[in-house]
């Protein structure tokens, strides 16, 4: 085993003596509440560099680069560089890499797309040996149905998908509409719409299925699929934008009121500072989509043990914990969930309780005629 | 009338720069996710710039390539208009055709055919593999038609005799060419080299197709921040390429105009 | 020895080979290609497909209504930008050689910030809560919803793309000399009839190469209509972009709608040329 593979896993080992010890220091004045030293990793020698640069895939705003600055201690104390860089849905990613227009090392997709990079042979089995953190994973998130064996995925995040609404705004008595509140003519032009076509479909879906008729989040049955376009169309006249990530900015500036998208940027949109007070989440009856973000080796890796380390490392608990407070999107790690703020723990926005959850379903792959079909829909909801 | 168009043109200059001046103002806004509304005065995202090596990471690919890709565009632009220039009449449109081609043919539709085409060859020659280099190479072909295109019309003002005459003095064919095409010419050279140089840090689309995942420009970083909430700290890089280029034309500007008015001074005389 | 230096342009003319024409050859082969690598019309045929049972029309649901739509956003946003752009082109062109240097230079210089950042500026700008509405709130009048609409889109295309409008302008009309303009007023020509028969003929050239270097890329263009028209109608650039790297990868398809923007493109150049009959396409590009 390499040496800075060694050095890591003895970082790790001291950390677990010392985590308990190493908690807030005394003079953090409330304004640098933010700052508290999770982990001075600064403190400890640097690693040589071992000129090895791991390429990492993620999420937009999907790794802590605050509290902590994730890749740059990983690159402190292993001496390998970290090339980060982001995209903002799955299916973004799957064509890039699936292009082969660029080469990543590590990609954190969800679910689903983990089960077809499977089917489609792109990620490598991960040698769990390399990645002793593992086991602080709960095992309620281990060898779900994407990966049954769990051998190409270590899970990162899980969360639902909800509706962020501006109560200001929004009547609370057209909540329980639940999804419908999409379809609010009220609303119109307040209302952001996914800009990927398995959430939209999916939350469409979701919609479609009241009372006896329901409509699953993973039908392939293409009379269901052209009624949700339907519906789709419908909605378009009323709908401000179709965006990702950019509902920050539009929830946030009260341009727009209603959007649905992934509980765990609540941390972002309510911030007190730097987010919107106004604005609320729920999770509308009808049902909903729970997923999970998992970290992946590519087949095309040249650096497979420095992927596992740096997937061991993202298992850390303070590291853990860090992207937790960070990112806000609820965390399978057992260690980083006892030691993170209650407060965060408790609120059912970022971990939705049980009732939530029973009424809630995973997507799976589609068979690749499905997903044709879905993206031709797409394209045609778009002229 | 004369005041008239004056008022224009204030107009419409006003319109070209308010947003900069946004971008500008904005870059010193404490608020983060929403820079663009006004929140306290604060020099945090120059400090955060240079502590942020996405950006400064981008920075240095971006320049890199652009000097990279001038450089190779300018030597062979120079020889091919040369060429061009001594060819028949027939031949020398069909160069210039293909010359005009990568210019008219949309970006996406390059940015595409490259992305093709390297995928292809990389699974032969591992070289092409998305990256830094194929970024330099799609950045050559779309900057060396403007320096031909700077080129030609420098060619067709000189006289082909001064060169024969250097022949006729002792002077090899190379020794001509360096001693009196080159300096003739040079003027189209440089104009050739500063299109190509502003062309290659300003594209976005060929470099989008074509950078892979390791060497990503400044225009295509930029585009994955403005697709999630942007960080300030590229108002503030912005501004500061701005302003350099800025200080520079400024003094170009004042250099060529004391040159005008010493010219015609001088014709007054 | 002429013969000889015509091989200078060998390097060159392996490269553009090499990069522009083969990497052409391949989207024409991906275009006319089905997975397995066998002759097909089918993604052709997919630009145009319908479904009349479901009450579908050509013009409507099929890529025509994409490809229509970015044409339209085109040739209004060429329009609006040769009306703003004709006078203020005149006008540097008449002013002392010193005031056209620095209006020229005034007009390249906003292409050194980035073109996204400036649309990002211009989103905000636009925005309900944004400069502009607050400006026409001073005077009573209602906010404007003008992003995330066809209008938005055409404004950042106009602002993107003006200084490439004014350049060729400019480049032309300062050849005009002021005797010809003095002399057509000598003979009487009014204001009116001096433009007329004078200036716009003789900036002809200048038009047409205008036309083409904000045409081209506005039609063509993918990242300004998805930030301010709210991604709700997709131009062409867009379901190319989506096709190769993004939400519905289809690698035939989008060859084949490449290959139709080619076309397109190259059709509306020929026009353009067929109306420049004074030959400048040797000259092809502007002095700057």
């Amino acid at each position: 085993m390499k040496r800075w593979l060694a050095l890591l896993l003895c970082m790790v080992m001291v950390l677990n003596l010392t985590a308990c010890s190493s908690a807030v220091p005394e003079d953090a004045t409330e304004d640098e509440a933010e700052d508290e030293v999770i982990w001075d990793w600064e403190s400890l020698p640097a690693a040589e560099p071992t000129g090895i640069t791991l390429n990492v895939y993620n999420w937009g705003e999907y790794i802590d680069d605050e509290i902590l600055d994730v890749n740059s201690a990983f690159t402190h104390l292993t001496g390998i560089e970290v090339n980060y860089k982001t995209f903002d849905s799955n299916e973004n990613m799957y064509a890039l890499l699936s292009s082969g227009a660029a080469e990543y090392d590590v990609v954190i997709p969800s679910d689903y797309m983990i089960g077809k990079m499977i089917e489609d042979d792109m990620l490598a089995p991960i040698n769990f040996e390399n990645v002793p953190n593992y086991t602080y994973i709960d095992d309620e998130f281990k060898n779900l149905e994407y990966d049954p064996n769990n051998t190409y995925s270590v899970p990162y995040t899980w969360g639902v998908v909800g509706i962020f609404y501006n109560t200001k705004y929004v009547d609370e008595a057209d909540l329980e509409q639940g999804w419908g509140l999409l379809w609010d003519e009220k609303y119109s032009g307040r209302i952001l719409m996914f800009n990927n076509p398995r959430d939209a479909f999916g939350v469409t879906a979701k919609y479609l299925s009241d009372g006896d008729k329901q409509i699953s989040l993973n039908t392939t049955d293409e009379t269901d699929l052209w009624a949700c376009y339907e519906k789709l169309k419908e909605q378009k006249p009323l709908v401000q934008a179709y965006v990702m990530d950019q509902i920050y900015d539009r929830l946030i500036n009260n341009e727009a009121w209603i959007a649905p998208y992934y509980n765990g940027d609540a941390c972002i949109i309510m911030d007190e500072d730097e987010g919107n007070p106004d604005i609320d989440f729920f999770v509308p009856h009808q049902g909903t989509n729970k997923f999970f973000d998992a970290m992946c080796i590519l087949k095309t890796t040249k650096h497979q043990e420095a992927a596992e380390a740096y997937i061991n490392f993202m298992c850390i608990p303070e590291v853990a914990l860090a992207n937790a407070e960070y990112i806000g999107y609820a965390t399978p790690h057992t260690a980083a969930r006892e030691m993170l703020d209650e407060e965060m723990c408790n609120d059912p926005v970022y971990y939705p309780n049980e009732e939530i959850l029973a009424r809630s379903e995973v997507y799976v792959t589609l068979p690749e005629e499905t997903t044709r079909y879905v993206s031709d829909l797409w394209l045609k909801l778009k002229r | 009338m004369k005041t008239l168009s004056r008022i224009y043109n204030v107009i419409i200059f006003g319109l070209l720069y308010f947003p900069i001046i946004m971008v500008i103002v904005f870059s010193f806004n404490s608020a983060r996710y929403t820079p663009m509304e006004w929140k306290d005065f604060s020099l945090q995202w120059y400090e955060k710039l240079f502590q942020n090596e996405e950006i400064l990471n981008a920075l240095s690919v971006t320049l890199q390539v652009a000097l990279i890709s001038t450089l190779a565009a300018t030597v062979i632009g120079t020889l091919a208009a040369i060429g061009i220039h001594a060819m028949n009449r027939k031949l020398r449109r069909v160069m210039l055709t293909i010359n005009n081609f990568p210019m008219v043919n949309p970006e996406v539709v390059s940015g595409v055919a490259f992305m093709l085409l390297f995928v292809a060859l990389a699974a032969v020659l591992p070289v092409f593999k998305p990256g830094f280099f194929t970024l330099c190479i799609a950045h050559v072909t779309f900057c060396t038609p403007y320096v031909v295109l700077q080129i030609m019309p420098k060619l067709r003002q000189t006289d082909g005799r001064l060169y024969e005459a250097a022949l006729d003095l002792g002077c090899t064919p190379l020794q001509a060419f360096f001693k009196v095409t080159i300096p003739e010419i040079l003027p189209g050279i440089l104009t050739g080299a500063l299109m190509a140089f502003t062309m290659s840090l300003d594209d976005f689309a060929i470099s989008y197709f074509t950078a892979g995942s390791s060497a990503q420009t400044l225009s295509v970083t930029i585009y994955s921040m403005v697709k999630r909430p942007v960080t300030p700290e590229i108002y503030a890089l912005s501004t500061l390429l701005f302003g350099t280029v800025f200080v520079l034309l400024l003094l170009a500007n004042i250099g060529q105009v004391r040159d005008i008015s010493r010219r015609s001074k001088r014709a007054r005389r | 020895m002429k013969k000889k230096s015509g091989m200078l342009a060998a390097p060159f003319g392996i490269w553009m080979a090499l990069f522009t024409i083969v990497p052409i050859g391949i989207v024409l082969w991906f275009a006319f290609t089905d997975a397995n690598g066998q002759f097909t019309f089918d993604n052709v045929r997919e630009i145009f497909a319908f479904d009349p049972s479901k009450g579908e029309t050509l013009w409507n649901d099929s890529f025509v209504s994409t490809i229509l739509y970015s044409l339209w956003l085109g040739f209004l946003t060429t329009v609006i930008s040769l009306v703003i752009a004709y006078p203020l082109a005149f006008s540097i062109s008449r002013a002392t050689e010193r005031v056209q240097l620095t209006m020229v230079m005034l007009v390249m210089l906003p292409m050194w910030m980035n073109f996204l950042l400036r649309t990002q500026a211009i989103k905000s700008l636009l925005s309900e809560s944004g400069l502009l509405n607050q400006f026409l709130g001073l005077f009573g009048v209602g906010s404007l919803e003008i992003l995330n609409t066809d209008v938005a889109i055409v404004i950042g295309l106009v602002y993107d793309f003006l200084p490439f409008m004014i350049l060729p302008l400019y480049s032309v009309m300062v050849k005009i000399g002021k005797s010809e303009i003095e002399a057509a007023q000598d003979l009487g020509a009014n204001v009116f009839s001096v433009f007329r028969r004078v200036v716009l003929p003789l900036s002809v050239p200048g038009i047409l190469n205008g036309i083409t270097m904000v045409f081209v890329p506005s039609v063509s263009t993918f990242v300004i209509s998805t930030l301010l028209g709210g991604s709700k109608r997709m131009m062409i650039g867009d379901v190319i972009e989506s096709m190769f790297v993004g939400e519905a990868p289809n690698r035939g398809v989008g060859s084949a709608l490449a290959l139709v923007l080619m076309v397109l493109i190259l059709i509306c150049m020929a026009v353009t040329r067929l109306a420049d009959k004074s030959e400048s396409t040797e000259e092809g590009g502007f002095a700057l």
